[in-house]
């Protein structure tokens, strides 16, 4: 248990250090560390209620911390795509009027933003009657209108068939090559995920496992985790960072010993 | 009445008083309406409706507390209105079941209100004034009060509309931009408890929530963006309340209900409206 998972520490975009998370009474997260390194991709991996969300939630720094922190560089600018966003059938919003909320941008900014991610055509749509696919790509291209250093996506592809999940992964990895913006998302299905990830974190109440996605989905824990099934799909989809990790550095292995492996029994 | 004891003075004065008294009530029907329809927008899209009643129904209370200890009525209102908004708001926030809480608290002001204002010797003639507004017996002083309330309400949206249309779209969303939901919130409960101390003795406590909600609701239809539907529910309530103060003066009718029912009417002509040009 020494250092931090990601290992480099201070240089990190956003760090948590040994942070716990208490709703209601409840442990949702208990001691977890973890860093966003400039220009990286990390993906949150977990069953549901194993506090992914709270976990971004926290390091928004919407959900306080019981015990540990979060850091922040200092003039961090984070974009944010939340998991739903229900707009209310009696609040009249175009796609226009949307993404300048709450800062407002130029028309020429605007367009471009929307020709980036792929829907030119949608600016002076209603936010209501978009298809979940452009209802998605809108919300990027507000994140990407404040010029992020991070993009903080959770679950993005929700509602998404698989061929527009894949599309919007795509997408997701061009904007970072194009950008360098560091992302770190959040999901639950981990097929199509998994390509475009530097790192996974397989997340269960605390860090259960970490590593290169294709360390991470032959690690135990997280077999216990989502099952022995997913393997053979998994292997479709392996990356191509892989073959450069030393095995003792792609893989950063979290002994729990109050919990053990015992991951069946942990309480939901 | 009020028409008798004017002719009494001669003809000749009936025109100017009576453009005198028309021309207050017509201005603070107006005056209200520029802080109503950008709040009652946020009501609308942000379904504080019952919040807002509870509001209105609480400063029954204060106009009881008010006459008792020989306070000003608007300040009075102000601060019981104001109580109840952030009460509510607080409630709201630890996670209380909010219908029924709204429902309970509403309620038990306008009732605790209504039994006040029984002990307090002479307001129980006005009650009706209260209830149901007496836009037609508006002083230069309330004149005053309404310009001023809406002035403060508007400045207040003004200043802090992108934060409140962020917070209002998604909490998250505000938070992750570097706002405070909470404070959007409490601005949104303050404006309130103002445009109730400001409006009672305009529409009445019973209608105030109607006439945040009813233009707002009426201008949804036409409206694409939230600063039009803003926009067009500030015009559509000050139409309403000089269509309501005609027949308020017309007829005879109590003001409130006169002015929330030709808000109704105009509810009734965008929703059809509406439906025609989306064919």
């Amino acid at each position: 248990m020494s250092g931090l998972p990601g290992g480099r520490g201070m240089s990190g975009l956003i760090t948590a250090e040994h942070l716990s998370v208490r709703l209601e009474g409840q442990a949702i997260l208990t001691d977890v560390s973890l860093s966003v390194q400039p220009g990286e991709i990390v993906t949150i991996l977990g069953p549901n209620g194993s506090g992914k969300s709270t976990l971004l939630r926290s390091l928004l720094g919407i959900v306080p911390a019981a015990s540990g922190r979060v850091t922040r560089r200092a003039g961090l600018v984070i974009g944010y795509v939340p998991q739903r966003l229900a707009i209310d059938r009696t609040l009249p919003m175009t796609v226009r009027r949307f993404l300048s909320l709450p800062r407002r941008v130029a028309d020429r900014d605007a367009a471009a933003a929307l020709a980036r991610v792929g829907v030119p055509e949608v600016a002076g749509r209603q936010m209501a009657d978009l298809s979940g696919g452009q209802f998605q790509r809108v919300l990027l291209a507000r994140a990407l209108l404040a010029r992020p250093q991070l993009l903080i996506l959770d679950e993005p592809t929700q509602g998404l068939d698989q061929p527009g999940e894949a599309a919007f992964y795509r997408l997701i990895e061009d904007v970072r090559r194009e950008t360098g913006v560091a992302v770190l998302m959040v999901s639950h299905d981990l097929h199509v995920v998994m390509a475009a990830s530097d790192r996974v974190i397989c997340l269960n109440g605390h860090i259960c496992c970490e590593g290169t996605p294709r360390v991470v989905s032959s690690a135990p824990e997280y077999r216990a985790l989502f099952g022995l099934g997913t393997q053979g799909a998994l292997a479709l989809y392996q990356h191509v960072h892989d073959h450069s990790h030393d095995a003792g550095e792609g893989h950063a292995h979290h002994h729990h010993h109050d919990h053990g492996h015992d991951h069946d029994h942990h309480p939901a | 009445m009020r028409i008798t004891t004017i002719t009494t003075t001669g003809m000749t004065m009936i025109t100017t008083l009576l453009d005198d008294f028309l021309i207050r009530a017509a201005l603070a029907g107006v005056g209200l309406s520029l802080a109503t329809g950008p709040l009652g927008s946020f009501v609308v899209w942000r379904r504080m409706a019952y919040f807002g009643d509870a509001t209105a129904h609480a400063a029954i209370l204060g106009v009881a507390l008010a006459l008792a200890f020989d306070l000003p009525v608007t300040f009075g209102t102000l601060v019981v209105a104001l109580a109840m908004a952030v009460t509510v708001a607080t409630l709201a926030a630890r996670g209380w079941a909010m219908d029924t809480t709204l429902g309970v608290l509403a309620h038990s002001a306008l009732a605790f209100g209504l039994v006040a204002v029984s002990f307090v010797p002479g307001a129980r003639t006005d009650l009706s004034a209260w209830l149901f507004g007496d836009i037609l017996a508006v002083s230069r002083a309330d004149l005053a009060y309404v310009w001023g309330g809406a002035a403060v309400v508007l400045a207040l949206l003004a200043w802090r509309w992108q934060a409140l249309l962020t917070t209002t779209l998604n909490e998250d969303l505000a938070h992750a931009s570097g706002l405070d939901p909470a404070r959007e919130r409490l601005i949104l409960t303050v404006a309130l408890a103002v445009v109730v101390a400001v409006a009672i003795k305009v529409v009445g406590a019973l209608l105030i929530a109607a006439l945040l909600i009813i233009p707002a609701a009426a201008a949804r239809g036409l409206s694409r963006t939230p600063e039009r539907m803003a926009v067009l529910a500030t015009l559509l309530g000050a139409g309403a309340a000089l269509a309501g103060l005609q027949l308020s003066l017309w007829q005879d009718t109590p003001a409130g209900p006169s002015i929330i029912a030709a808000a109704a009417i105009l509810f009734a002509l965008s929703a059809m409206f509406g439906r025609v040009r989306r064919g």
